[in-house]
């Protein structure tokens, strides 16, 4: 019984073994599964992986290229910044680190997070920026603290200077971090999120040039970031510098002219179209865009009814006021409507049918020739003119001027200003033209409007009797060392058909504004330059009696437009004060100082703008003649 | 003591294996720890001390007859649960668990000597419990008690590992000698519902916590499994021919844990590939199923059991070990007996490999 019960037992147990061995050999199948599933099916997505676990590609920022005036002296440059970056994929736990990071640094922790959240999707090695422009002293508790901070990264960014606070601020414009529209935006395929990018002026329009190509290493690293060697390398290629057809000390001058008031000026080479000021006031610090923007100063932009963010040089548009009978002036001369023998009688009003039209002076000017109509601004004159000539010719001289439409500034947003016609304004309200609205237009008010730039030019034009030239603002582009790589080429974008007597009639009547008695813009002559101009005064708001207590926002505009010397033109310019009340007094001066500022430097012969920024380093006045080399700063990223 | 007779009869397909695997471990070892900066004797030196320690003590085991330990089996459980005991009152502590107890000379594991000491016992026991038509739930009541209580003791330790392989070799007994199918289906109708209200209703929040960072160390400390991730980078990244021995970058840059010792498997599939791990699978697939077959030709009812135990020990090790490294299995710290490196593994696994010879070599005295 015992000896059947333990055969049966052990053939029982026989058959339990075959029973466990097919378990061992299902289990170890299944072992081997998973390995296919692993190392078979989904080899490439793991290699992959481990290739990003190893490599890591760090960017190394090039230096972005300087701005340089006319003569060399640097506007804009670069000084060294430190950002804190974290590579994702060695961070352990990020709520812990960015805790600590706050708690250390004092830095804002939503922030922090939320630049985290817009980085995401991106490669896990790819360091993301949480805080720029820390100080030096956040940098070296970083580095005492960087065995407890795995993932964490400085950055050596250089960062924009601009060496004259807020000199020529619109123009130069500003850089700041890239925005999430920018970075999907066309053009901008290589730039990574945190990098900086010009939002304006130069600094924008001449982006592609300054930025210079970002350089990176690959690096091989350990599990605990630690780099371990470069496997390849390529270097950044710092960006070109710009250099302006702006002079800085003509710059300075006019800016200081301005004071306090809002307003525009231009000035211009008669001869090639070079804008040798471009004046925006007031004026911001571009600096403060790249860092983070102080809330109030913000505010106090955005607040100021003299509108300082706006490029008014550009983008404000003004009716030109009397600067405009220059127009109907040569639209006269052009139609035969009048010569130098003409006169009318200005008794201080036009009546036309039912209305009646105001001269400035509301006591007549009398028996008013040419000369005198333009030396005294004397508006009856313009509006007999005006209504012999109708609005489509004195539009098709303002036009024969390139008014009316952008000039084709480097610049972004320019403005295009508006030359009413009869078509016009059918199209645009639905109505036609109607005689009385002619009047207006002929002393620029009504529907005409113009930028500063366009101003420039057509002075410019009237002095050079007739070459349209492009105004620019770029002289030439030049590599990191200084060698010239592009030249901005004079361009005639157009010539009007005007004959030299009507441009010496008309030329001689701006002459008699400054230099005759009874001349309007007296303030602007020179003692030893001749200058030529012609004062306007532009209404905000239509009839009003006194200007007395008007206020600000409605008071006139100031304009004046003048070029010089007389004989020889070289320089024109074009001033605009808003809510300047009298072109006379308040732009006329201001022109004259620029005027000055320019013959001032001419006076020991002017060098020819040397091809190399660095020769040119003049130690002139109180302020940083920064060579071109010492702007330079590469970028690179500590790594130990 | 030994008999000359028994030479003749050694199992060198048993010994063929092991050794084999053993130097492909020593191979590895060097391979993982290549990037260690390290003072002192090199970790594949050592391996290999261990591995030559292992082999002597694995000869003296098979040279005592199997017999001997039945005698001394419930004198052994004994002594290992006092261990135990001692060793969660005086033990050394080493990354918050106490496993060690130092004997002066040399610190020893009582959890690990309970692996051998729980075959063992219920080889004894089950070889004089005879039934009839499979174990009732009623025979299984003391063996269950017995089990339960150096399972508890190792799971205070903590050391949660050791306690289910301990677990998983004494079930595996059981069942080669073979449960009734009622006795399987009560003892699923019990635990599972039980364990299930217990997780559902009395454990707090907190509590689960504590249990799942216990199943799962990984999860509490670094979230998302990293180790687990990396690991399946390393084995996947392979593919089909490796890269290259000592060519492996997750091991060689040392993304990967432990990996000259629970996840040395995970540098070896790295570096050889699929071939390679299929060429190691199949080792211990055999060294599994000579062990089975060991216990299929013992004519002896205690050697079988004995041998059934020692193979399943080594079974559940590779498989709960390859498991993990694979990503099929939370993270427990199980090492791959004769690769990964360390002594206590050795020694233990090697004490098991004694006892199989030892069976093997005596096949025909009976």
């Amino acid at each position: 019984m015992k000896e059947r019960r333990f055969v049966r037992e052990v053939v029982e147990s026989k058959q339990r073994i075959l029973i466990l061995s097919f378990v061992v050999g299902a289990v170890f199948f299944l072992l081997l599964m998973r390995l296919w599933h692993l190392q078979i099916l989904r080899s490439d997505d793991y290699r992959e992986m481990s290739e990003n676990n190893r490599l890591r590609f760090v960017p190394v920022a090039a230096s972005r290229g300087a701005i340089l005036d006319r003569n060399g002296k640097v506007l804009v440059s670069n000084r060294p910044s430190f950002s804190l970056a974290v590579v994702p994929q060695e961070v352990l736990d990020k709520e812990s680190l960015l805790t600590q990071l706050s708690t250390l640094l004092g830095l804002d922790r939503a922030e922090m997070d939320e630049r985290w959240r817009k980085s995401m999707g991106r490669a896990k090695y790819y360091p993301i920026v949480l805080a720029s422009n820390i100080t030096r002293d956040q940098v070296e508790i970083l580095e005492e603290n960087r065995l407890r901070l795995p993932g964490v990264e400085i950055e050596m960014k250089p960062v924009r200077e601009y060496s004259n606070g807020t000199l020529a601020s619109h123009l130069l414009g500003y850089i700041s971090e890239i925005s999430e529209k920018e970075l999907n935006a066309k053009g901008y395929e290589e730039y990574n999120p945190g990098d900086y990018v010009g939002k304006n002026g130069i600094e924008r329009a001449l982006e592609m040039e300054l930025h210079g190509d970002d350089g990176g290493r690959q690096l091989e690293v350990d599990a605990r970031g630690r780099v371990l060697r470069t496997i390849s390398e390529t270097y950044p290629t710092v960006g070109n510098s710009v250099v302006l057809t702006i002079d800085s000390a003509i710059q300075k001058q006019a800016e200081q002219a301005f004071g306090e008031q809002a307003g525009a000026a231009v000035a211009m080479d008669v001869n090639s179209g070079e804008i040798l000021a471009f004046v925006s006031n007031p004026g911001f610090d571009p600096s403060l865009f790249s860092g983070k923007l102080p809330a109030d100063i913000w505010k106090g932009y955005l607040e100021d009814k003299r509108r300082p963010l706006e490029n008014k040089a550009l983008s404000g548009q003004y009716p030109p006021g009397s600067t405009f009978k220059v127009i109907t002036a040569l639209a006269g001369l052009y139609d035969n409507r009048i010569d130098d023998s003409t006169s009318v009688n200005c008794n201080g009003a036009y009546t036309l049918g039912t209305s009646t039209f105001k001269c400035w002076n509301k006591k007549g000017h009398g028996t008013t020739s040419l000369r005198k109509s333009l030396r005294e601004s004397c508006d009856v004159y313009y509006y007999q003119l005006g209504e012999k000539l109708g609005v489509d010719k004195i539009a098709a001289t303002a036009k024969a001027f390139k008014l009316g439409a952008p000039m084709g500034v480097e610049l972004q947003n320019e403005k295009s200003g508006l030359i009413p016609t009869s078509e016009w304004k059918q199209k645009r309200f639905g109505k036609r033209w109607f005689h009385g609205e002619t009047l207006p237009v002929s002393i620029g008010q009504g529907y005409v409007l113009t930028t500063p730039i366009q101003l420039a030019s057509m002075i410019a034009t009237v002095a050079n009797e007739g070459t349209i030239y492009r105004p620019h603002l770029v002289k030439r582009i030049v590599d990191a060392d200084g060698k010239p790589l592009r030249e901005t080429k004079t361009e005639v974008i157009g010539t009007t058909s005007f004959s030299k007597e009507s441009y010496r009639l008309v030329k001689q009547g701006l002459y008699a504004v400054v230099n005759e008695s009874g001349g309007t813009g007296a303030q602007a002559r020179l003692y030893d330059v001749k200058v030529a101009g012609k004062t306007g005064t532009s209404q905000v708001v239509k009839m009003r009696d006194s200007k007395q207590g008007t206020p600000y926002q409605f008071r006139d505009h100031a304009l004046f437009v003048a070029f010089a010397p007389f004989d020889k033109p070289e320089i024109a310019v074009a001033v605009v004060i808003e809510h300047g009340e009298h072109g006379g007094s308040a732009a006329a001066p201001i022109a004259g100082r620029i005027l000055r500022a320019y013959f001032d430097g001419k006076k020991p012969p002017r060098k020819e703008p040397s091809a190399t920024p660095k020769e040119t380093e003049e130690p002139e006045n109180d302020e940083k003649a920064a060579t071109l080399k010492e702007s330079q700063v590469s970028g690179d990223k500590s790594n130990d | 003591m030994i008999d000359r007779r028994l030479l003749t009869n050694i199992d060198w397909i048993l010994a063929g294996l092991v050794v084999t695997v053993c130097l492909l471990g020593i191979l590895n070892i060097y391979s993982a720890t290549t990037p260690y900066k390290m003072v002192g004797t090199a970790y594949f030196i050592k391996q290999f001390y261990w591995m030559l320690a292992g082999m002597t003590i694995s000869m003296l085991v098979c040279s005592i007859d199997y017999h001997l330990l039945e005698d001394l089996s419930y004198w052994f459980y004994g002594f290992l649960i006092l261990l135990l005991v001692v060793v969660l009152l005086v033990g050394r502590s080493t990354m918050g668990a106490t496993r060690w107890l130092n004997l002066g000379l040399f610190n020893i594991q009582p959890s690990e000597l309970m692996k051998i000491v729980i075959i063992i016992t219920f080889a004894r026991f089950f070889n004089n419990y005879h039934s009839v038509g499979g174990l009732t739930v009623g025979d299984v009541l003391f063996p269950l008690g017995i089990l339960a209580l150096p399972a508890a003791l190792i799971m205070k330790q903590p050391d949660l590992g050791t306690a289910i392989l301990v677990i998983l070799i004494a079930l595996s007994m059981t069942f080669y000698i073979g449960p009734r199918w009622t006795t399987i289906v009560t003892f699923a109708c019990v635990t599972i519902p039980v364990a299930w209200i217990g997780w559902a209703y009395l454990l707090r929040p907190y509590q689960k916590n504590r249990v799942l960072d216990f199943l799962n160390p990984e999860r509490s400390r670094l979230g998302s499994g990293y180790h687990i991730i990396q690991s399946k980078i390393a084995v996947g990244s392979g593919g089909i021919a490796g890269k290259g021995y000592i060519q492996g970058t997750q091991s060689q840059l040392r993304f990967l844990p432990e990996q000259h010792t629970d996840f040395a498997f995970s540098v070896f599939a790295e570096e050889w590939g699929f071939v390679g791990c299929l060429f190691l699978i199949i080792l211990y697939m055999s060294l599994v199923l000579w062990g089975l077959n060991i216990a299929r030709r013992c004519n002896d009812r205690f050697g079988g059991l004995l041998a059934v135990g020692v193979t399943a020990m080594l079974f559940w090790h590779i498989v709960i070990n390859m498991g993990m490294v694979i990503g099929l299995f939370p993270v427990v710290g199980v090492p791959l007996p004769f690769f990964s490196y360390g002594g206590t593994s050795m020694i233990t696994s090697m004490v098991g490999i004694g006892m199989l010879q030892s069976i093997s070599m005596r096949r025909f005295m009976f």
